[in-house]
């Protein structure tokens, strides 16, 4: 396997990575990773020690610590990136406070470079940076202990972003009542960890899931609520409206929440939100806190493109071009409640929390 | 919404009309007495001259004890003389205190004092036997002297700061006597205030507060704060419209004896006197369009507008509670004083007939041209002999700010440019010498220029850049200088950019705008905002500059933007507004009336180079004519899609947590 695979051009490999995860992914493997993260250290040394002996050998690579991570289907990218920073640190040999910064930054412009079109990587590394670095521990006179702080400070940080999905949920179901239909657009993990969860509360609900073309999410989802006895139905993409008088929500995940309070999500979102806007239905949008981005799309045009290949399963007529685009922005006038590990919070507050983060 | 509410309104005018003294206590009085037809003023008319604050008005308390004040009972005319000439009101006080009456009634005017001190718990039978308690204290029978009270109560009301500058004379002859005066004098309003309560209940609640206000102030004297000068109220309500009256009949008094005389006390003294009509104001604008809902308000208000005289005669109904542009009459009159300015500094001299003239134009170019005249002011100052620094500095600076609130109403961001200057000179540590102390100060200054204005515009045109994209449409109103900072950036960096400038008149100084992007070679179209629905098809972006941001996102800027965002929302094109954050402020507006500057009338009814279009060359004979030349309005954070500060770019929704956050660092950088 490419040990440092650059995204292929055209093609966004946070998308890429998401369709491995979703290949395997299955109701057991989550419940491992649910087991571990339980178990409260998940942050298993023996990846970030096996770097730390390995990195005397040869030269620590940011890139092979972070997919290392990745590779773990549970893990979102953001954690993985943050995991690796973390190991970034422990491994760093730099000797004063200021030539770790340098350090830790240059490995998260590394991370972020390698993937670009990723809002949650660059998100969380910046994250990360403001987090860890952050503290008093710069101050300290003995440089290891200082580092120490930082380590510490690293992993609760990924601790924090771990359990960031299980806060959610339990924010989340509360939302959730009996006799409910939630219309749910794309395979977001942290909607599929709401929903569990309410469902292990013996709450009644029944879900519609979108098809999510081009690369089938409703379906992997669908298949998971399935398994947990939740009743399902699957639409396709364009039936959204004529679904959306029997549904009482829309729950959606996101890639990215942006400053404005919206979100940057699988293509399609800003329709149903919009319909369901237009229908007076609740949109409710689960993610983890280190979603949150610096940046302000005005339109759907002022984002970086994500491209993600499109099978129509039919030979296209030569001349005809095909909208490539991954993802798009909902205007956080269509949302009506984020979920949050930070809180519930309505769309205008994650500028307060970015301007608190940030500045 | 609650200031539409009756019985407030009712109750607000009189707020107003305090003014300055003691805020709430007396203006009601007047009012009542002066809308003879409102049902609860059944009393005679004459009433208004007894007067509430010396306590015994007729209007307010039960029959068997006015009788006596009815003999006193001086009809309108004479009321308005005391009101029109404070010097009447200045010559009785002294009177006043010079008579034995006064000298003697030490337990009047400790009672007064206690009632004063404890009025917040006060109830109105309470106060309504207090004031009885006092008027029967008090040598009713000397009708000569309430007249007199009277009289100097309504200067107080009505134009406030001269009677003041009066009263501080009178302290500085008496100084023993003038603190317990002054305390007799709220206390005296106060009574009327406790003796209206019988007949509004909205009325007395507001007064109390008010009068918690005042008291608090006077407890509060020492300390220093800016709050001598909100300016920001300045623009907000007709408070200010009063204040400026009655500053325009100050600077002489003001020359006379501030400088002159002054001695620490009696600039403290003033300061406090300042405060809590201030404060006051900045809580209790009234809404000022209630009075106009009916005729006799209205009539009253002409009735107060004599005071005023050099007013327009055909103010717009809604705006009359803004101060009137009188700049016409004014520059003539303070050109020729240009030489005997003896508290004025010549800098800031300068700039306030730059002002008035309209030289200087644009928030920052006015702010920085205060900030300027400021700084040359304190390095040229010295402390006089036996004065604190720190306190004649603060009063000197107010009064700079007053002669320039003369000049033109400040600009929100003037106001919080202020608010930093009396900041830093109140944190000035006693120990400091002098000289030390001043160039600190102006480093201070400097710095904010630097910081708070040019750096910003720097940070504010690296993120708008971004937000340009080859083949744009720009579209801007008017002439803001960061936009234009912004868009000749843009164009150096290689963005491949159109702009549409539209521009509207009178000011026309879209023009400017154009003249330099077309120097610079930067393709435009000009275009007025009557063409604005048809050209905002073509733009994918419109970029806009504030006079200030307020926190509830509305956006406060020149007369017109409001139009523009909104069509362009109509359109769904992106509205960014680019505003340093020193410009935001903690008021909430709702819309354009309550707080506007009015300019020049006749530059809208006169069109330069059109020679037939004079239908309106002698407006001022149509009686039912009137002419609305607003500076601001204020455009809904609805239609606002981003705001571009130093702090990054925000929703709108974000201006409240960058007040908040910010604030402190902005005063104390």
């Amino acid at each position: 396997m490419d040990p440092n695979p650059k995204p292929n051009h055209g093609i966004s490999a946070y998308y890429k990575t998401r369709a491995e995860h979703h290949a395997i992914i299955s109701g057991d493997w989550l419940a491992q990773a649910q087991a571990a993260t339980a178990a409260g250290h998940p942050l298993e040394v023996p990846p970030a020690s096996a770097t730390a002996l390995s990195a005397a050998s040869k030269p620590f690579s940011i890139i092979d610590e972070f997919n290392h991570w990745r590779r773990k289907p549970d893990l979102a990218e953001a954690v993985a990136a943050i995991m690796a920073l973390v190991a970034g640190i422990r491994s760093s040999d730099a000797t004063t406070m200021m030539e770790l910064e340098i350090e830790l930054k240059k490995a998260s412009d590394a991370l972020k470079s390698w993937d670009t079109t990723s809002i949650s990587l660059s998100a969380a590394c910046d994250l990360f940076m403001r987090y860890v670095t952050r503290t008093s521990a710069l101050e300290y006179e003995d440089f290891h202990a200082a580092k120490l702080r930082l380590i510490e400070r690293g992993e609760k940080f990924g601790e924090i972003s771990l359990k960031a999905r299980r806060t959610i949920a339990m924010l989340g179901q509360d939302f959730i009542f009996d006799g409910c239909t939630i219309l749910v657009h794309g395979f977001s993990r942290v909607v599929l960890e709401v929903l569990k969860l309410a469902s292990s509360n013996r709450k009644l609900f029944r879900v519609f899931c979108t098809e999510g073309r081009p690369d089938k999410t409703g379906l992997g989802l669908s298949k998971e609520l399935a398994a947990l006895g939740i009743p399902v139905k699957l639409l396709i993409d364009s039936a959204v409206a004529y679904a959306m008088d029997e549904v009482d929500m829309v729950l959606v995940g996101a890639d990215g929440i942006v400053e404005s309070g919206g979100i940057i999500n699988m293509m399609g979102t800003y329709q149903t939100a919009l319909i369901a806007h237009s229908m007076n239905k609740p949109v409710y949008v689960a993610a983890e806190s280190y979603k949150f981005a610096r940046l302000y799309p005005l339109d759907q045009k002022d984002l970086e493109p994500a491209l993600r290949p499109v099978e129509f399963g039919v030979p296209i007529p030569s001349g005809v071009e095909i909208e490539k685009s991954a993802r798009d922005y909902t205007p956080p006038h269509y949302l009506t409640l984020l979920f949050t590990d930070l809180g519930v919070l309505t769309p205008s507050v994650v500028s307060d929390e970015l301007i608190q983060l940030y500045l | 919404m609650d200031n539409r509410r009756q019985p407030r309104t009712v109750s607000d005018p009189k707020v107003r009309q305090v003014g300055f003294v003691t805020p709430g206590a007396a203006p009601p009085a007047r009012y009542l007495s002066e809308a003879p037809t409102d049902p609860a003023a059944t009393s005679p008319p004459s009433g208004e001259t007894a007067l509430p604050a010396i306590s015994i008005s007729p209007v307010m308390i039960p029959p068997p004890r006015h009788s006596p004040s009815a003999p006193l009972a001086v009809p309108n005319p004479a009321r308005r003389d005391g009101l029109q000439n404070q010097v009447g009101g200045y010559n009785t006080l002294e009177v006043l205190l010079g008579s034995p009456p006064l000298t003697s009634p030490s337990s009047r005017t400790d009672d007064a004092v206690s009632q004063f001190s404890d009025d917040p718990s006060m109830s109105p039978c309470d106060g309504r036997s207090r004031a009885a308690k006092v008027a029967s204290s008090f040598p009713g029978s000397s009708g000569e002297m309430m007249v007199m009270k009277a009289g100097i109560v309504g200067g107080g009301s009505n134009t406030p700061k001269s009677s003041w500058t009066t009263a501080s004379v009178a302290a500085k002859t008496r100084p023993d006597i003038s603190e317990k005066e002054r305390g007799a004098f709220v206390g005296m309003q106060n009574d009327g205030a406790g003796a209206s309560k019988t007949f509004k209940e909205k009325t007395t609640k507001a007064e109390r507060r008010a009068l918690q206000e005042a008291q608090r102030a006077t407890k509060a004297a020492a300390k220093e704060s800016g709050a001598g000068v909100k300016l920001s109220a300045a623009p907000g309500g007709a408070v200010p419209a009063n204040t400026k009256q009655g500053k325009v009949v100050k600077p002489p008094a003001q020359k006379k004896d501030g400088p002159q005389v002054a001695n620490t006390s009696v600039s403290s003294e003033k300061k406090v006197v300042d405060r809590p009509p201030e404060k006051d104001r900045k809580k209790d604008v009234p809404p000022p369009r209630m009075q106009f809902d009916d005729i006799h308000r209205v009539e009253k208000a002409k009735r107060r507008a004599v005071v005023y005289q050099f007013e327009a005669k055909n103010r717009v109904e809604l705006f009359r509670h803004l101060p009137q542009y009188i700049h016409g009459t004014q520059l003539p009159d303070l050109e020729t004083k240009f030489f005997q300015l003896d508290p004025m500094h010549p800098s800031v001299y300068k700039v306030g007939l730059q002002y008035l003239s309209g030289n200087i134009l644009g928030g920052n170019a006015r702010c920085i041209a205060m900030l300027l005249a400021f700084r040359e002011a304190i390095r040229d100052y010295s402390t006089p002999p036996e004065k604190a620094l720190v306190r004649d500095l603060t009063a000197k600076i107010s009064s700079y700010v007053s002669f320039l609130i003369e000049c033109r109403p400040l600009s929100i961001s003037m106001g919080n440019a202020i608010r930093f200057i009396k900041n830093r000179i109140a944190k000035l540590p006693d120990t400091m010498p002098e000289s030390e102390a001043k160039s600190s100060l102006q480093s201070d200054i400097d710095r904010f220029i630097n910081e708070k204005i040019v750096i910003a515009d720097k940070v504010i045109i690296r993120h708008a850049v971004t937000k340009i994209r080859d083949g744009d449409v720009l579209l801007t109103y008017g002439l803001s200088c960061v936009v234009e900072m912004l868009l000749v950036y843009a164009h150096e960096v290689g963005k491949q950019f159109r702009v549409v400038i539209v521009d509207s008149r009178p000011n026309l100084d879209g023009q400017v705008l154009l003249h330099r992007l077309v120097a610079k070679g930067i393709n435009c179209t000009y275009t007025h905002l009557n063409a604005i629905s048809y050209i905002m098809l073509e733009v994918t972006r419109v970029f806009l500059g504030a006079a200030s941001v307020l926190s509830n996102g509305t956006v406060y800027s020149r007369v017109g933007t409001a139009c523009v965002a909104m069509v362009a929302n109509a359109f769904r094109v992106p509205v960014l507004i680019c505003c340093e954050a020193y410009k935001f402020h903690e008021r909430v507006q709702l819309d354009s009336i309550c707080s506007n500057e009015l300019g020049d009338p006749d530059v809208i009814s006169k069109v330069p180079g059109q020679k037939d279009l004079n239908h309106l060359d002698n407006r001022a004979n149509i009686e039912n004519l009137q002419l609305l030349n607003l500076t601001y309005d204020v455009t809904p954070s609805d239609f606002v899609s981003m705001i571009i500060t130093d702090y990054g770019m925000l929703p709108p929704s974000s201006v409240p947590v960058i007040v908040r956050e910010y604030r402190r660092e902005n005063l104390w950088i």
